[in-house]
Order: structure tokens, then sequence, then C-alpha cells
């Protein structure tokens, strides 16, 4: 038997068909709404990739995901469904936040990496309890996961309200973090090789830090003996335990990583953006990372590509929804629709293809 | 297809001339670009045993599939007593008169045996008018067949003989007369087989028709009347069983000349490497699976352990290979081996020159998604020579793999393919070309051709009588007693977690290891 797809197929061709299914379904809603779709596509795509305004917005929201995304795949390669990716992500901005404030930064350049060892050993611990249930009592990691959002929440809460709240403040916030801590922008970065960015847009170096993240998490998956532990029990339990790898310490340590990946995901919101902890900052991104690593394949390239597309449906729908008066939830009907298609009716739109894949070898085979 | 038995394969239960229960005509099924059978008449008399042969993915269960409406063929006719029938579902299977007996039986645990049987063919909203009808029915049933069972017990608490026993019952209240078994003895011992095939003969006699499949040749000679065998998709030949022999078979088989025994010269057992002394394991459950075995292995012999599945066999290699905890006393060349902590898995057991072919390839051999080359570094991944510095050397790993996939006849020898592109006997020589080329001080094999084709079958067996020649203990465990016999030095029966004795096997037989298997010891079953 052979695969029965070439593989350029399965991880391009299959994602596009399923993203043009439900860009054409998006595009029957906005007509039912009696606006024009073409004018819509036109706005998104403008607003996101048509200046380097939106391209810094778009890379922003797509280093969010990145992180998100990165921290389910390596779950995932363990067979472990995490869905605390929210609540990981919350704590990690704790972690970051607290760092920031702890001392007088006198540079970024040493604040940032003190931040993302606070951001990851948060977002990790947020991790570890559930992932040691898992390992060791067999509580489900999903339901506990999912708990642990709610907690993580409410912990934040609690601490913004209590105990970071600058005296005399109102608003549920942490202060301003020091000056030092503030993380160069784009514009910063890209002003010595002459390229004219937008300083007004978010995106900053935690953009490149979620690039080498996504080459770290892909040598640490395929090059290194972890990594193949951790691939060969994500395939079969059993198959690890004759081989004499420990399940638990695959399931604690995967989730620790994939919760530090969460944790890190706060050196761009909280530290790059914020610059202060706010209530939820994290706006949903652990669970587009879910989307994400499901439409990369929980490949590390493929997660950075979804990311910097749920980027712009970020972006460019926030455009929309400012210059069309299309309605913020049709937005989210959007983004549902192409989380819908290339996630959960993946086999909808793979089983046509192969079986047009299968026909052409058949005809092949009968012309030689 | 040369068609021996013409006409003249008239079984005693059969009227002249009457058409034949089934007859199948150019039924041709392709998956994909797999030709799974390929134009393939057949014609079974009524009231005959008519077995089929054929090694795995020969096409036997497809085509029986396709009788029983779970395929559909792509071309082709079923007529079922001379009657063109269309068979789109198992219910049309059903309506025709046919039953089938799988493989992994199809029974609810905690229900009874009775409701087993009506389920699925419950009449009415109401349950109890069927079932008081269905015990009536059956009891007349088991009566004229002999087959004995208590409709009320569970079938979790029944043996698998009977629990098989109740799946023919179930075809056989839904008045089926065409009855096929799909590899009904492998999870049977000797003697249940025997009573199986005692009510086989009494359904035939009674003018049943029923289709065996099988991959024993020993079956086929025994209990059919005519035999098919079926190769690559194809039906090579249908002979009368009384005309032809297991060496034909196996040669219409595979295709070429077989050699059916081991060929091997006698041992030279050397010092113990292996000893085992009152092992025991408790499960999740606390059932205790292994209830007190004691034994020793020496260099340069295969003890074998025959025993029906299910008697503690895949607990002794598990526990020896690191994959479950146990109490007792394992040495390893005279030295203790960790049975409960840190050192208690299939690493530490591998450093100690331990290697395992575990009883089942695809679930704990080998990660099936994963490439042949990453397969042979499963479980060795660790090794010095797999790694550089932090990373593993993924190139050398497939230097290694190209090498082993040679000497080991692995074919296609491709070491990117995933492990479930390859057939079950290349499968199996993917983890047997990882373990034995280790060179262990001992090797545990657990069911080493379940599921290899005959030709295949040869070269397992040979490879592992030269590691056997080269000086190194073999632990042997498998259901299959012509395997045990063929390959053992010594044999050693379990029986609900215990060592019931042990025999040479130059001077036993089938028939005392089945007693030994079925918990008979010797001096009972002579008596």
């Amino acid at each position: 038997m052979m695969d029965v797809m070439p593989r350029w197929a399965d991880v391009v061709l299959v994602p596009l068909i399923s993203l043009i299914l439900a860009f054409g379904i998006s595009a029957l809603v906005i007509l039912g709404i009696g606006k024009d779709p073409v004018e819509a596509v036109k706005l998104m795509v403008t607003g996101a990739f048509g200046s380097t305004y939106g391209w810094g917005y778009t890379l922003f929201y797509a280093t969010n995901f990145i992180f998100t995304g990165l921290a389910f795949a390596v779950a995932s390669h363990a067979s472990m469904f995490n869905i605390g990716s929210e609540g990981q992500a919350t704590l990690g901005g704790l972690g970051v936040a607290l760092v920031c404030l702890a001392l007088p930064w006198p540079h970024w350049a040493i604040a940032l990496p003190a931040a993302m060892i606070g951001g990851a050993l948060f977002g990790a611990a947020w991790a570890f309890l559930p992932a040691w249930l898992q390992a060791k009592r067999g509580s489900h990691i999903v339901i506990t996961t999912i708990m642990f959002n709610f907690i993580g929440a409410a912990v934040l809460n609690y601490m913004l309200v209590n105990v970071m709240r600058p005296e005399g403040s109102m608003d549920p916030a942490s202060a301003k973090f020091p000056a030092g801590t503030n993380l160069p922008t784009l514009h910063d970065i890209l002003a010595p090789f002459g390229i004219e960015f937008s300083s007004a847009a978010p995106a900053n170096i935690s953009f490149l830090i979620a690039l080498l993240a996504c080459f770290l998490v892909w040598l640490m998956l395929w090059r290194t003996r972890f990594g193949f532990e951790l691939r060969a029990f994500g395939r079969s339990e059993s198959a690890a335990v004759y081989a004499g790898i420990s399940p638990a310490k695959i399931i604690i340590v995967a989730m620790l990583i994939s919760g530090g990946l969460s944790g890190l995901m706060a050196i761009n919101n909280v530290m790059g953006e914020a610059e202060r902890l706010v209530l939820n900052s994290v706006e949903g991104a652990g669970f587009i990372g879910i989307a994400v690593a499901l439409m990369g394949r929980n490949h590390p390239v493929g997660v950075a590509l979804a990311a910097i597309l749920f980027g712009f449906l970020y972006q460019g729908g926030a455009e929309l929804a400012l210059w069309m008066s299309i309605p913020r939830e049709l937005i989210v009907v959007i983004q549902g629709l192409v989380i819908l298609f290339t996630g959960a009716l993946d086999n909808m739109v793979r089983m046509p293809i192969e079986r047009v894949f299968l026909m052409m070898r058949r005809n092949a085979k009968a012309g030689e | 297809m040369k068609d021996l038995a013409e006409n003249s394969g008239q079984p005693p239960g059969a009227a002249p001339n009457a058409p034949p229960a089934i007859e199948l005509r150019g039924i041709s099924k392709a998956f994909g670009p797999v030709q799974a059978n390929k134009d393939i008449s057949l014609k079974v008399a009524k009231g005959a045993i008519h077995g089929i042969i054929g090694e795995n993915g020969a096409g036997k269960s497809t085509l029986m599939s396709i009788l029983y409406g779970f395929y559909k063929a792509d071309r082709g006719e079923i007529l079922i007593n001379g009657k063109p029938t269309e068979i789109p579902d198992s219910q049309a299977a059903i309506a025709a008169g046919i039953g089938m007996v799988f493989q992994h039986f199809k029974l609810v645990e905690n229900f009874t045996v009775l409701e087993n049987v009506v389920l699925g063919a419950e009449e009415g909203a109401l349950l109890r008018p069927t079932l008081a009808k269905a015990r009536k029915h059956l009891t007349e049933i088991a009566e004229e067949y002999e087959m004995n069972v208590d409709p009320d017990a569970l079938i979790e608490e029944i043996g698998v003989g009977q629990q098989q026993r109740v799946e023919i019952l179930k075809s056989l209240y839904r008045h089926a007369d065409i009855l096929i078994l799909d590899e009904p003895t492998g999870v049977l011992t000797p003697a249940e087989a025997d009573h199986l095939f005692r009510i086989l003969r009494g359904l035939r006699d009674e003018g049943k028709t029923i289709i065996l499949i099988t991959h024993k040749l020993r079956e086929i000679m025994e209990v059919t009347d005519t035999v098919s065998v079926m190769r690559r998709g194809e039906m090579t030949a249908t002979v009368k069983t009384a005309e032809t022999s297991p060496e034909q078979l196996a040669e219409l088989m595979v295709g070429r000349k077989v050699l059916l025994r081991v060929d091997k010269k006698p041992a030279q057992p050397g010092k113990t490497i292996l000893k085992v002394e009152d092992l025991r394991v408790v499960d999740d459950d606390k059932v205790e699976r292994l209830k007190g075995v004691s034994f020793e292995v020496r260099a340069g012999e295969i003890l074998g352990i025959a025993g029906v599945s299910g008697n503690g066999q895949s607990e002794l290699l598990e526990v020896l290979g690191g994959m479950m905890p146990a109490t007792g006393r394992v040495e390893i060349n005279g030295e203790a081996i960790d049975l409960t902590g840190k050192h208690s898995d299939g690493r530490s057991r591998r450093k100690r020159g331990i290697a395992h072919v575990p009883e089942d390839r695809q679930a704990e051999g080998l990660i099936m998604d994963f490439a042949a080359w990453e397969n042979v570094a499963f479980g060795y991944q660790w090794d010095p020579a797999y790694n550089k510095g932090w990373l593993m050397d993924n190139a050398g790993i497939r230097e290694d793999t190209a090498g082993k996939m040679e000497r080991f006849d692995v074919r296609p020898p491709h070491a990117h393919l995933a492990a479930k592109s390859f057939s079950g006997g290349n499968q199996q020589k993917i983890v047997l070309a990882r373990e034995i080329e280790r060179n262990p001080d001992l090797l545990l094999v657990g069911q080493p051709t379940r599921g290899v084709d005959i030709g295949a079958i040869e070269f397992i067996h040979q490879r592992i009588i030269e590691l056997r020649d080269a000086g190194k203990a073999i632990l042997l465990v498998s259901v299959e007693l012509d395997e045990i016999m063929g390959m053992s030095d010594r044999i050693a029966v379990m029986f609900d977690g215990r060592i019931m004795g042990e025999r040479l096997p130059g001077e036993t037989n089938e028939g005392e290891l089945g007693l030994l298997m079925a918990g008979v010891t010797s001096g009972e079953g002579k008596a």
C-alpha cells in the first residue's frame, strides 16, 4: 500500500480548498445581510496587508497564535489535548508582569530573557498540575485544563484587584512597566535597514522570537531523542511502554513545554503591546491556537503560516467592522467557518481529493 | 483456475444434481490500486464443509465480506441455491440464509447468551415474548446439534469455546443454511477445536453448508470435504481434500515449494542465561495472572511456552521485557534484575542484553505511522551509535536500516516508508532485524509468525534458529502448537498462570500437550 496522496496535496491542496470553501460560505453570509462580499474581501486584504500599519497588527496577532499554536502542537504530538493554553498564557502574563515590575530594568535586552523565563515558568507551572493529574491519576487532561482556564482567570483577577493594582487606581490592571522593559517594535528594528515601518502598530521583536520558537520546536520534535520518544508515545502508548519510554515522564515534560510556550506568548501581548498587565489580556488566543495547530498539521511551519492567516482574519475582520458596518459578530462567524472547515471538516475535503488522486493513478496505470 | 473437483466433490449430505449452495461467478473487487479479488469463481455443494485457505492478504476475508454483504463486488454474480442473489448488506445475507462467525466474536459481554442470540432479531416492541420464544427455539437447536450452552449465563462468564458456540447458535437461530467461519480455532485449545469440528460435521450431516476460512493446513486436512486455495486475490485451485496433501496446498498458497518442517540441528545447551523463580503478577483488576512460575533457559536452546492465549504467557513476556511489574526473582547471567523499581523498564532490560520481539507487533513492536528507519531505532534511540551529541543521527539510522532491510530481505527495501505500508511478514522482519542484530544474550519472542505469510515464516524460523546456534538463549511463546513443536528444544505448557509441565518435543505429542494446555496433568489424562 502507498500513501494515497502526494505530500504537497496533503499539506497545501487540502487546507487551501478548505479555506476557499470557508470563504465561499462567508461570502454568501455577507451577501445574505445585504453587503458586497467583493468589497469586504478587498477591505480585509488592504486592512491587513495594505499598509505597514496593517501588517504590524497582522503580525502582532500572528505572534500570539504562533506561541499558542506551537503549544497545542507539541502537546498534540504526545496525544495530549491541551485546551489550557488560554489559562497558561494568562498565568504567563502574570509571570512576565512580575518580572517586569520587580526591578528597574536598565535595558530591554536584559529584561526580555528574564521576562521570557518568568512567562514560560508560570505557563509551565499552570500546565504542571493537569499534567501530573493525567500522568499519575488518569484525570483527563481536557477536563482539567479547561477547569484551569477558569481558575487562571480568577487568579489573575484576584492578583490585579487585590495585589498588583497601584494604590488609588480604579482600574483592575497592574502599574505600567518601567521604560527599560519596553520592547523594540518592528518600526525600531527595521529602521536601520531603511525600511519605513509603522510606529503605531504593536508588532515587536517577539515575532522573531516566535519564529525562533518554531525552529526550536521542530528541532526538538524531529531531531532529538526526547522528541522521538514524545512522538512515539503520542502514536502508541503500548509501544512506548514496550520500548521503555516512561509515559508519565513524556506526559509531564510535553505539557511543561506546551505550557511554557503558551506562557511565552505574554512577552508579545503583555510586555510588547500593553506594557502593563490587564484583565483578559489573552483575548482567546489560547483557543485560536488549537485551530492554528489543526490547520498547520501540528508542524511548526504550518503553525507559522496558519497563525499569519488567523492574524489576517483578526486584523482584516477588525477593519471590516470599522468601515463596512458589518457587525463584529459576523467576523466571529467568518473565523468560525475557517476553523470549522480547516479543522473539524478536514475529512470532508480530504476524501474527495483522495478519490481524485486514486482515479488519476489508476488511469495512469491503465495508460502504461 | 484448475478445478479438480468439478462435479466430483459430492459430499455425504448432498442430493445429486442439486444446484450448489453457493456459486460465485467472476467476482472482482479492488480497493484503490489493490486488486483484492480477481475474477473469482467458486461452487460450494450443499451439505459440504468447504475450506478456503490462503495467506494473509490473499483475499479470503474480502471474498467472504462480499458474500456477507459488507463489501459490494465491482463485478460478478452470487448465486444462492442456484438463484442469482443481490447481497447489499448483512441483513440481505441473513435473509439469504447466510450466517457468519467472525474471528473476533461480536457478542455483548454483559448480556446473557439468550439476549445475545436475540439481539438484532427482536420481534415487536416488547422483549419478553421474543425471549420466551427464543428460549424454546434455542433449546431445540442446541439439542439437535449437541451444542450445550446455558441460555442464562452471561457471555463474560463463559469460556471462549462456549462463546463461539453462541455465535453459531445466533446464525442458526436466524435460520442460516450456510455458515461461514473465519479462523475459528485461533482462540481454542486443541480439544475445543476438536469439539468445534464435531459440531461442524454434525451441522453438515444435517444438510448445512459450511465454509471454513483458515490458514492452518492441518484443520483443512482434518475437517473439510473440498478446499479452495487463494493467492494474491485469485483462486488458484479447488480440490477434493482427500486427494491433496498439506505440501501440495502449501505450494499452491505460496507459489513455490515450502519447507513445512523447521530444519535444525540438535541444540547444544550451555550455561544458564535466564533463571525465573516463583514469578507472580497481579493485574490492575487484582487478578493473579502469573501464579508462581519458575523455569530456566540456557544458552543455545529454545524454550517454547505452549498454551492457549490468555493463560499468562503474555504477562510472562511483558514482565521479562520490562513492561509490567512482578514479584519473584529473575536472573540474567546469574544477576538478579529489578522487577518493580526504577530499573524495571524496557530500556533497562535492553541494556542487560534482553531483546524482545513482542506478541503484538502493531501495537507494541512498531509505531505504525513511523518510517521503517525510525522503527529500527525504536527502543534503542538512546544508543550512542544512533546519536550525535544532542541530536539523533538520522542519516546514520537510515544507513543502518538499509543494511538491516537487505540482510532480512524486507520488501520493499525502502527505509522511508511507514511501517503500516509493509505486509505483516515484512513488519515482523523489521522487528526481528532490530532485535536479533543487537546480538542479545536472551531473545524473548512472542507469536513470531502470527499473521505472517508462509514464505516469511520459514525465513523467520531460520533466523531464530541461527541465533540459537550462535549460543543465545531464546524464550519462544506461541499459541501455534506446530510452531512450538517444530522450534523448541524444550516445551513448557502454561495454563491459568502456572507451568503445567515440561516436555521434550521428541517425547511428546499434540494430544499430551493439548491436555496440559487444558489444565489436565498427565496422571489424570491417562486415567
